[in-house]
């Protein structure tokens, strides 16, 4: 199994088409980071425009930390787009190239092969996510300093201590891991219906695209449905930045407001990723291979 | 002499189609098995059912003498084949492919060990090259040094000159028959050209539609008394008249073309050359026909006649 998952991440990373997604994710962050050094007070004046008469705020607003959250906002959406690229190519790449024929007749079972094409897309799922936390949240640190968080939710303000925000930032980008490790199980699971990536890719972004909306409409009709959705999961990352209150209505530092909702939303998605990994290989061990 | 791969009954149907039906062969030990139909005969379903990568709706399969269906990863080990296209990864270069085709097989092989191989396929000089760049020769003999870098006791080449220029045909030949004579390989070798499997096999396999035709040695199937040689001179008509008042009338094949058809043993061809020369008829082209599609007109108009 070792061996099959080198081999395969040896041929996702000899793709020119594997770097596309790191250097997208660069260029986006670095001009995300170029607009709000250059200009980010307004960004903040109008985000506090509403408060700002009935609160007085000072220090270092626009720090690293919530630069971070912005993009993480920005980003976690178009994220999967870049993981469809390799995930939903795991098996329609092969079959394209014609190459799918010679791997299964060497002598592992097509459950193996399953399971390490799946394993070595995670890992690129997972460095991708890394080198987005380095850029967005450590490079941001360094450019734009640390301090307190500030953040604007729908209906009422967090401020998170500089000491209590790091640790946030390491689950939610764990969590992060585990939203985008679903997308890459869809991919993977639609790869093996096609012979030709552009399908699944396209499949993928549509099927993702398709849920959000109907996670996101307030409609009661699609309020039964919703909690089922892997789309309705994947931004709970953001509970890690609610933090709970005394009766007094000050902050427990080290707390967060919904554990039980991340908790919730987090075997959710891996009950997503096993039914799609496992439908996937049984699926792919009944076909005929005649690409 | 042990058999490599014993077929009973096999058959495989898809929706509306069943490509392969009933078929039953033996492959022996140290055999150049040639496997041969024209194209959509269902050569290729069933070499891709010898390779698992197409499940048989009935019938049995052993090699090695050991079920198939069961002994799967054992007997992959021992085989090495090329199905239809030699793809490989594009964006490798020759010796990366190798070295994860090696790796596939359980092996670790150093630099050395794969500069050789390329190097028996005539490729050292380009192992670093993307694969991209190749030909289809060039491919196609990657394609075999892929399929051979494990030692493999059984070769499987489905096609394996097709879309080659006559020098790549005959460097495939000349490779077939190393890996047979000095190697000591079974190679079962699929193709829709019969010269070119009447060259190389020891045993041959006809099917058609899915189903055998005819399966025995190669030199009793290709008799060298029935060879028909196709004859065009400056005016059939004419040749047609003066051929049938000589010794060779009795050779004369009805025609389907414009052309004349002649059935004699090969030794003849010289004598015949020299009679044509001697009546003045003006030949324009003469040569022995080796389409699989005459074969198939005397296999089955003779299955046909044996029926009535």
């Amino acid at each position: 199994m070792r061996t099959l998952i080198n081999i395969e991440l040896y041929k996702i990373f000899k793709r020119p088409r594997t770097y596309i997604a790191f250097a997208a994710i660069t260029a986006l962050i670095v001009l995300i980071q170029f607009g709000l050094k250059i200009d980010g007070q307004t960004y903040v004046d109008f985000m506090l425009n509403d408060i700002g008469s009935t609160l007085e705020i000072d220090g270092n607003v626009l720090n690293g930390y919530l630069v971070c959250y912005i993009m993480l906002q920005l980003l976690l959406v178009h994220v999967p787009l870049l993981i469809a690229l390799i995930a939903a190519d795991m098996i329609s790449g092969e079959a394209n190239m014609g190459t799918l024929r010679i791997l299964l007749s060497k002598p592992y079972s097509r459950t193996s092969f399953m399971l390490a094409k799946f394993i070595a897309s995670t890992i690129y799922t997972l460095l991708l996510l890394v080198w987005l936390a380095f850029l967005a949240l450590f490079v941001s640190m360094w450019v734009f300093g640390t301090d307190d968080m500030f953040l604007m939710k729908s209906s009422y303000v967090v401020l998170l201590k500089e000491n209590d925000v790091f640790w946030r930032y390491i689950g939610a980008f764990l969590f992060a891991s585990l939203a985008m490790t679903t997308v890459a199980a869809l991919g993977f699971f639609l790869s093996v219906f096609a012979e030709n990536s552009i399908g699944p890719i396209v499949a993928t972004m549509s099927v993702i695209i398709f849920l959000t909306i109907l996670s996101t409409m307030n409609i009661p009709v699609f309020n039964t449905i919703k909690p089922y959705l892997f789309t309705t999961h994947m931004i709970s990352w953001k509970e890690f930045f609610d933090i709970q209150v005394t009766e007094s209505n000050e902050a427990i530092l080290g707390s967060i407001q919904n554990k039980d909702r991340i908790l919730h939303s987090a075997i959710v998605l891996i009950i997503h990723i096993i039914v799609f990994v496992s439908a996937a290989i049984v699926v792919f061990k009944k076909k005929d291979i005649l690409s | 002499m042990q058999s490599i791969i014993q077929v009973k009954g096999l058959t495989k149907s898809f929706k509306n189609l069943t490509a392969v039906k009933d078929l039953s062969f033996t492959v022996h030990e140290g055999d150049v098995y040639g496997f041969l139909g024209q194209n959509g005969a269902g050569k290729s379903t069933t070499i891709r059912m010898l390779l698992t990568l197409i499940e048989p709706t009935a019938g049995s399969i052993e090699l090695f003498g050991m079920p198939l269906h069961t002994h799967r990863t054992e007997i992959l080990r021992q085989i090495g084949a090329v199905i239809e296209k030699p793809d490989v990864y594009k964006y490798l270069s020759a010796i990366d492919n190798l070295r994860i085709f090696a790796r596939l097989s359980g092996l670790k092989p150093t630099d050395q060990q794969l500069m050789q191989q390329l190097e028996m396929v005539g490729l050292a000089e380009r192992a670093k090259d993307i694969v991209k760049t190749f030909s289809q020769g060039m491919k196609q003999r990657l394609g075999i040094a892929v399929a051979l870098i494990h030692d493999p006791k059984l070769i499987i080449l489905d096609e394996p000159t097709n879309g080659l220029d006559p020098q790549g045909i005959a460097d495939i030949r000349n490779l077939i028959r190393h890996l047979s004579r000095d190697l000591n390989k079974t190679i079962l070798v699929s193709s829709h050209l019969l010269n070119e499997i009447e060259q190389i096999a020891t045993r041959v396999l006809i099917i058609d539609k899915g189903t055998k035709l005819v399966e025995g040695a190669a030199a009793e199937l290709f008799d060298p008394a029935q060879t028909l040689v196709e004859l065009e001179t400056l005016n059939n008509d004419a040749a047609l008249i003066q051929l049938q008042q000589s010794k060779w009338s009795a050779n004369l094949q009805p025609r389907r073309t414009g052309t004349l058809l002649i059935k004699l043993h090969r030794n003849q061809i010289p004598d015949l050359h020299k009679d044509l020369a001697g009546m003045q008829i003006p030949v324009l082209s003469m040569q022995p026909r080796h389409s699989l599609e005459d074969y198939f007109l005397q296999v089955t108009s003779a299955q046909h006649a044996h029926t009535h």
